[in-house]
């Protein structure tokens, strides 16, 4: 429990802001600034990285002590971690064909979708009509 | 926009649909205000944090949810049973498929199992109410606003026609505009907040609430799986939380996700919509296994067979639930490799599923089996799910899957798990439970005529199915070829026998609350196990007076060995109780209206009850409601009336 004396929750105010700021200048990253694609997707992902920071230390309990069932936010990080990794690696694996969108069908090595930045071809051929295959 | 529309216009069900709603709502205004009844809806129910209350809430809109969607499956029977009848149109029909599907499982089968839960698990541990109550009362509010949001859809604006699956690029703007694929997305984003907060909640409150000294290891199993359901949820309903988003963004603001132009990926839908349904499948049946373990080693009068095997093997289907997504969609091209890895993880699955249904014969083995109706529904469970689950590994096999898949054989399916093992569950759990949460029983005869009039008819509906689909029938059709006539008639007999018996359970309600004997100890049955049969009935606002220690499983059972009971005067302290609140149902309600902003894409509106739902959280947030105190005479004078002391 935390302190219920306490009328303003400090911690808790900086954090909210912190995290709305953070998003703020993301959100202007992304559409306002004349950055190149590169420096925005880097940019944006160091952002993403302390934003989630902040949670963890100031909403999610991440410095709490032990309690007799584990340490429970580590416990739930790691599993969470799991599941995201089933979720990224496994739509990869399931939908590498969909990535693959050359006409002339002999280049059908996978595309990271990054890189479909530069094939602006994400055409009919990705939609499941794969007849011929 | 003009108000024609508004409204859906130039069906005549529809307009029949309107009349009844409206002669509805005109009936219970009158009511309430007669009766002089608002004062007390307020008070007692709709700012409730009670768990008991909340989880009658739920389940009771469960029930109307069950109805809705029933009405819905009757329509499409009666379609395909007589299809030159033009009954139906295709738009029609493909509207009331759409609406059937999604109602029956996210805001009939989820909430009937959440009500169930609310109610029983923290009576189960020994808990006096949920570890975040307020929260559980928005869980509530955010679900049946989010429902009730699906639900107009059929009079304003237009149903969803997409499928329960929503496809896209076919649920995209592209091919679906206007509003009707909105209240999918809507609908089910805002109770899917709730969904999502109730998982917390439950994990929260069973791992740090329970009795003291109870283990993990002594819970009752219907504890257990709703805490592994719990784990299900917070890990899968994320995901469903980001596709709905995703393709939000696509219809109402113009991104490129799932569309066909623009690099978008529509299979990327399908995708992210089974890596959460198909948890979502289990969601919905881990909590039935734990009702029916309850309800058979209740009236198997015996411990349950298999304990720890059963624990184990609903963690182990908790985790392979994450592993067999892409067996919804085998044939959309993925490749042999990807369908045979799926096609092995989905068998292995089926293993544990196996381990339970021993688990349930053992216990019933040589036992002195007392035939209640809560138990007739867990027999008949058994071998009806065992066909399901067979003709699940059928479906499991990618190469033949491209024979079965979307035909009337996965239909047969899924209805063969959801209904013989959820809806069963809900029955059951239910009646076994009734005594507890409304102070009398439900007559048993009238009873085992719902039961056999729906379970005959379950299978007269849903047995023919399999063959039909074999015959090559597509499911998601409003009209079909002379050779699937005959079988499809039956069908629709057997629809209207599950009809008849769900009427007749509803009849039995309204009966029971009449005549039934009003309840006088606390362990309705005589052979209560766990620690819900030993609060008294009615239960106290605050379930137990003291906190008995548990060093068993079937903490009940010992209790009644050593003549102990939750109510030990000399240990009677002051109880902290959290106070009502109507901030949750004000914050939701403006969340609705944001909602419905945004299905007509209403800017102007969506914003301004964003901003109102935004200054609730804050008004939440500088909240220091302490609660108050129950003080120890109150408890005492409570405790002796409900105990006849
Ligand atoms: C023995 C375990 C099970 C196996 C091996 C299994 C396998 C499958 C497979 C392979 C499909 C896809 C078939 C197709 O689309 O062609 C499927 C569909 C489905 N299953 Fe199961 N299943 C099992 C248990 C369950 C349970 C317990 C439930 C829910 C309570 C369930 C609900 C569904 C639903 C709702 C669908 C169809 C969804 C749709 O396309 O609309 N299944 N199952
Ligand atoms: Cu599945």
């Amino acid at each position: 429990m935390t302190d219920h004396n306490k009328r303003i929750p400090t911690q808790h105010v900086i954090g909210f802001a912190l995290s709305i700021a953070l998003t703020l200048l993301a959100a202007w990253t992304a559409l306002g600034s004349n950055l190149s694609t590169m420096w925005i997707i880097s940019s944006i992902m160091i952002l993403a990285v302390i934003q989630a920071g902040i949670q963890l230390f100031m909403f999610m309990h991440v410095v709490e002590s032990d309690s007799h069932n584990g340490h429970v936010p580590w416990n739930m990080m790691f599993h969470g971690a799991v599941l995201a990794a089933i979720l990224v690696a496994g739509s990869l694996f399931v939908m590498s064909f969909g990535f693959t969108h050359d006409h002339d069908g002999e280049n059908h090595e996978q595309h990271e979708q990054q890189d479909s930045g530069d094939h602006s071809d994400m055409d009919m051929e990705g939609d499941g009509e794969h007849e011929g295959h | 926009m003009q108000l024609d529309e508004f409204f859906v216009t130039g069906e005549p069900l529809i307009y029949g649909g309107m009349v009844s709603i409206a002669l509805v709502t005109i009936a219970i205004l009158f009511i309430l205000t007669y009766f002089k009844k608002w004062g007390w809806l307020w008070r007692e129910w709709l700012t409730t944090v009670d768990h008991k209350k909340i989880g009658v809430m739920y389940i009771l809109s469960a029930l109307a949810m069950l109805f809705r969607g029933g009405v819905d499956a009757m329509m499409m029977r009666v379609q395909l049973a007589f299809p030159n009848m033009n009954f139906l149109n295709a738009q029609h029909y493909d509207e009331i498929f759409t609406t059937h599907g999604t109602v029956m499982i996210i805001f009939m089968a989820m909430p009937f199992l959440i009500g169930l839960m609310n109610i029983i698990v923290p009576l189960q541990i020994g808990a006096r109410d949920f570890a975040f109550p307020y929260l559980n009362a928005l869980s509530f509010w955010s679900f049946l606003f989010g429902a009730m949001l699906f639900n107009i859809s059929f009079v304003i604006g237009g149903s969803p026609d997409a499928g329960w699956t929503s496809y896209t690029p076919l649920a995209g703007a592209a091919m679906s505009p206007g509003p009707g694929q909105n209240f999918y997305l809507m609908g089910l984003q805002l109770s899917g907040i709730g969904t999502l907060a109730t998982g917390i909640n439950l994990m929260v409150t069973i791992l740090k609430m329970r009795a003291p000294k109870m283990k993990m290891f002594q819970m009752p199993i219907f504890t257990w799986s709703t805490l592994i359901t719990s784990f299900i949820i917070v890990f899968a309903f994320p995901i469903l939380t980001v596709a709905l988003a995703l393709m939000t963004l696509d219809r109402i603001f113009g991104a490129q996700f799932f569309t066909l132009t623009g690099e978008g990926m529509p299979m990327m839908w399908a995708n992210l919509f089974w890596m959460w349904g198909h948890p979502e499948v289990y969601i919905v049946i881990l909590p039935a296994f734990g009702i029916f373990s309850e309800v058979i080693c209740t009236f198997a009068r015996k411990q349950l067979f298999g304990y720890k095997a059963m624990v184990w093997a609903i963690i182990l289907i908790a985790g392979l639930s994450f592993l067999v997504w892409v067996h919804h969609f085998f044939t959309m091209g993925a490749g042999a490799f990807v369908n045979s890895v799926f096609s092995i993880s989905t068998m292995l699955i089926a293993v544990p599923t196996g381990v339970k249904i021993f688990n349930w014969l053992g216990t019933l083995y040589k036992s002195k089996i007392k035939n209640t109706v809560a138990m007739m529904w867990a027999l008949a469970f058994i071998p009806s799910f065992v066909i399901g689950g067979v003709t699940g590994v059928m479906l499991g096999m990618a190469s033949a899957d491209y024979q079965f898949h979307n035909t009337y054989f996965l239909v047969a399916h899924f209805h063969y798990v959801l209904i013989a093992g959820t809806v069963f569950a809900c029955f059951s759990g239910l009646v076994f439970w009734y005594p507890k949460m409304f102070g009398h029983k439900l007559n048993e005869r009238i009873g085992k005529w719902s039961f056999w009039f729906f379970v005959i008819g379950f299978h007269v509906c849903f047995f023919p199915q399999y063959f039909v689909g074999l015959d090559g029938m597509p499911r998601r059709v409003f009209t079909i070829i002379p050779e699937w006539m005959p079988l499809n008639i039956i069908s629709t007999i057997g629809a209207f026998g599950m009809g008849a018996g769900f009427a007749i359970f509803v009849f039995c309600i309204l009966y029971s609350y009449r005549y039934s004997e009003r309840e006088k100890s606390g362990d309705s049955w005589g052979d209560g196990r766990t620690l819900e049969w030993a609060t008294p009935t009615p239960v106290p606002f605050y379930n137990f007076a003291t906190l008995p220690e548990i060093d068993s499983q079937d903490a009940y059972v010992k209790l009644k060995e050593e003549g102990r009971t939750t109510f030990e005067e000399d240990k009677l302290e002051p109880i902290h109780m959290p106070n009502n609140t109507g901030q949750p149902i004000i914050m939701m309600g403006f969340l609705f209206f944001a909602s419905f902003g945004l299905v007509f894409e209403w800017m102007w509106m969506a914003i301004a009850f964003l901003i109102a739902g935004l200054i609730m959280m804050v008004v939440r947030s500088f909240d220091y409601d302490e609660g108050y105190h129950v003080e120890v005479d109150e408890i005492k004078r409570i405790e002796r009336s409900a105990r006849g002391l």
